[in-house]
């Protein structure tokens, strides 16, 4: 499905990643994978790498150095000459942004967690739109939690996916000229370092079990980073703008069959 | 691999590849407290024992661990299943 593809995928830290499971089922599909790691999680990223069916080349990118943005940009440059598709996978939000602290959040928390989860998607769009520009087109795709309805303790981290959804509509509205393809797959609740970093969190599973009607796996990433690879691929040439949802139909249901509320 | 290998090498890719203080590296040594690693050092920790011992180690069985000797003992535990 990728075959001859070039895509770079960003916020890989374990092989529980989302990044990092996208990046397995490109190469898998026949892509040349390049990945990013961020600050302290480097060794961890390099050591991901590794665990790919390919070991992947690793490049450094905090999403707010533009001087890492260059670099790399540089350096894909020279690898490939141009670029196919990217993967987002980025987030941050600080302690006093979460875990029910929203009515207390000094504006420096949120703002962070807006450029760093939310502007950053624009960021990194930009900064490759160079390489894909040689290419004649490309595909983003970023990783979204639907926050349109306030969840427990994901206060402005939820914010922040909410902005990242309409930036993601706006860059496809900038882009699309330049047959540049904007996605975000919005998913269910998976057991990754980030997610295990939002007090409470790893409830929501307890949730998607009752609510999703296809069920959910919170240990398994494989359908989103399908989804994911499909988006970048050319089965999606005429998407842009869209938010696909990957969370074993959850979002389409306020109760489940066996909540107690079916006749 | 005996016990004895088993700390010989741990010891070894606590120093080299976690970067911590030979010195401080006992048995009874606490990860957290005496050897100050941060969560995404704990996870490096985990990632790196299955890469050198060719064990998998799921997230259930890494959250009792607390001591280096703990460590051990998991690592000896798994070659040993
Ligand atoms: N895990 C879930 O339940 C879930 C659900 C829906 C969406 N998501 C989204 O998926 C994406 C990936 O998260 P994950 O769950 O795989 O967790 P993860 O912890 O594996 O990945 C988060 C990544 O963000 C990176 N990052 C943080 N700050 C950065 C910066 N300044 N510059 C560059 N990278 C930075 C980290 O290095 C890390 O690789 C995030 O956008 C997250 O919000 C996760």
């Amino acid at each position: 499905m990728l075959e001859g593809k070039r895509i770079l995928v960003t916020g890989v830290l374990t092989n529980d990643s989302i990044a990092w499971h996208t990046a397995r089922v490109a190469q898998e599909q026949g892509a040349e994978v390049v990945l990013t790691g961020f600050g302290r999680g480097m060794s961890l990223t390099q050591r991901s790498a590794k665990r790919l069916p390919t070991e992947a080349e690793v490049h450094e990118l905090d999403i707010n150095d533009a001087g890492h943005m260059d670099a790399l940009v540089a350096a894909l440059d020279k690898k490939w000459g141009g670029l196919d598709g990217a993967l987002h996978a980025i987030a941050f939000a600080p302690p006093d942004a979460l875990g029910g602290e929203f009515l207390n959040t000094p504006a420096e928390s949120a703002a962070t967690a807006f450029l760093t989860s939310a502007f950053s998607y624009k960021t990194l769009t930009v900064g490759l739109r160079p390489l894909f520009l040689k290419s004649g087109g490309g595909a983003m795709v970023g990783l979204d939690f639907d926050n349109s309805v306030a969840w427990p303790g994901y206060d402005w981290m939820g914010v922040s996916k909410s902005a990242l959804q309409s930036v993601n509509r706006y860059l496809a509205r900038y882009l699309g000229e330049e047959n540049i393809r904007i996605n975000l797959v919005s998913a269910g609740p998976l057991g990754t370092v980030a997610a295990k970093s939002i007090p409470g969190f790893t409830q929501y599973e307890n949730l998607w079990a009752v609510r999703a009607p296809l069920g959910w796996d919170p240990h398994n990433p494989d359908p989103v980073a399908k989804m994911a690879c499909v988006l970048m691929s050319d089965f999606a040439l005429a998407t842009s703008g869209e938010i696909v949802h990957v969370d074993g139909g959850f979002h389409g249901n306020a109760a489940g069959r066996h909540e107690g509320l079916d006749a | 691999m005996d016990r004895n290998d088993i700390e010989s090498k741990m010891k070894e890719l606590l120093v080299e590849e976690l970067g911590l203080d030979e010195d401080k590296i006992t048995m009874s040594a606490t990860f957290e407290e005496d050897l100050e690693i941060d969560s995404l050092g704990v996870v490096e920790l985990l990632m790196a024992l299955e890469d050198n011992f060719g064990v998998q180690i799921p997230d259930e069985e890494a959250e009792s661990l607390v001591t280096v000797g703990e460590a051990v003992d998991l690592v000896e535990k798994k070659l040993n299943a």
